[in-house]
């Protein structure tokens, strides 16, 4: 199995974890919205730097991305969770 | 004439890594922005829920989770095609059009998914008027489905590119246009998909 064809399984692993974690635990909707939003934004990462080949990109537009990814989430968590 | 490509070689040992811009970088500042304009929908959407949770949390329930999912797995998949596809094009395999026409096939079969969850919602009763939550629902979504629309025209093209016997330097990075923006699609529903389905 190629190392494109390993990520594709883990991707759809992670969005089975996130209806597991999501829907169907009994974990408070706060923490269960956090984890949620982290394999969302992982997920992202993923794709960008593997499927769209960002990972061997100019360092600049990789730092753009992995920033991107990085303050999108913990934005978005603090405002979730209304720090 | 078939020309030499310009595609990211693996590092010499000991040597500087070989960095490689995919697509054109006019291309790059459109997606920059559009996933700066989706982080604020994402943020717009978080900000809304915490104003009226409950509101929120109750027309949420009436969404169809099962096809948000299904709607994941084909755009991963879809992903995953088109990385496959990219792979098979600068190795000029005879497979390389057939990971392309699939993932055409998966950006059809999200577009039936949406328009059929669009369906079974309005016949059930919710519309972008009835609250903060459908509005944002429908608007964004659309929004990213017309992202999908534009998205499988670059996989016409893709396939097009494909089935030409020789493989110059501009169509090559033309390739890797549509595919970058094919994983751009993928990317946003990445997170739209939690956000609007799962997070309560």
């Amino acid at each position: 199995m190629s190392r494109i064809d390993l990520l594709f399984v883990s991707l759809v692993a992670a969005t089975v974890l996130t209806w597991l974690v999501g829907v169907e635990s009994s974990a408070s909707h706060t923490v269960a919205g956090v984890a949620v939003l982290a394999i969302g934004f992982i997920k992202l990462r993923l794709v960008g730097i593997h499927f769209m080949e960002l990972g061997n990109a100019p360092v600049v537009l990789r730092s753009i991305f992995e920033a991107y990814a990085a303050v999108a989430f913990l934005v978005l968590t603090v405002l979730y969770i209304g720090v | 004439m078939t020309v030499q490509l310009d595609a990211p070689r693996a590092p010499v040992s000991g040597g500087p890594r070989q960095r490689h811009l995919p697509g054109e970088e006019g291309l790059w500042v459109f997606i920059l922005g559009d996933l700066l304009m989706f982080g604020v929908f994402f943020g717009v959407l978080v900000v809304s829920r915490a104003k009226d949770v409950v509101v929120f949390a109750e027309a949420q329930a009436h969404l169809h989770v099962e096809l948000g999912l299904l709607n994941t797995v084909f755009l991963l998949t879809g992903s995953w095609f088109v990385a496959r596809g990219m792979q098979a094009l600068k190795a000029r395999s005879p497979r390389r059009t057939a990971w392309f026409v699939a993932a055409l096939g998966t950006a059809l079969a999200f577009a039936t998914v949406k328009v059929l969850e669009y369906s079974l919602l309005i016949s059930e009763g919710q519309t972008p008027a009835d609250n903060d939550f459908f509005m944002y629902y429908f608007v964004f979504t659309g929004i990213h489905l017309a992202h999908l629309v534009i998205g499988a025209v670059f996989l016409t093209i893709l396939v097009t590119i494909a089935r030409r016997p020789q493989l110059t330097k501009g169509r090559f990075r033309l390739a890797e246009c549509g595919a970058v923006y094919w994983h751009m699609v993928d990317m946003l529903w990445l997170v739209l998909f939690p956000l609007l389905y799962v997070v309560r």
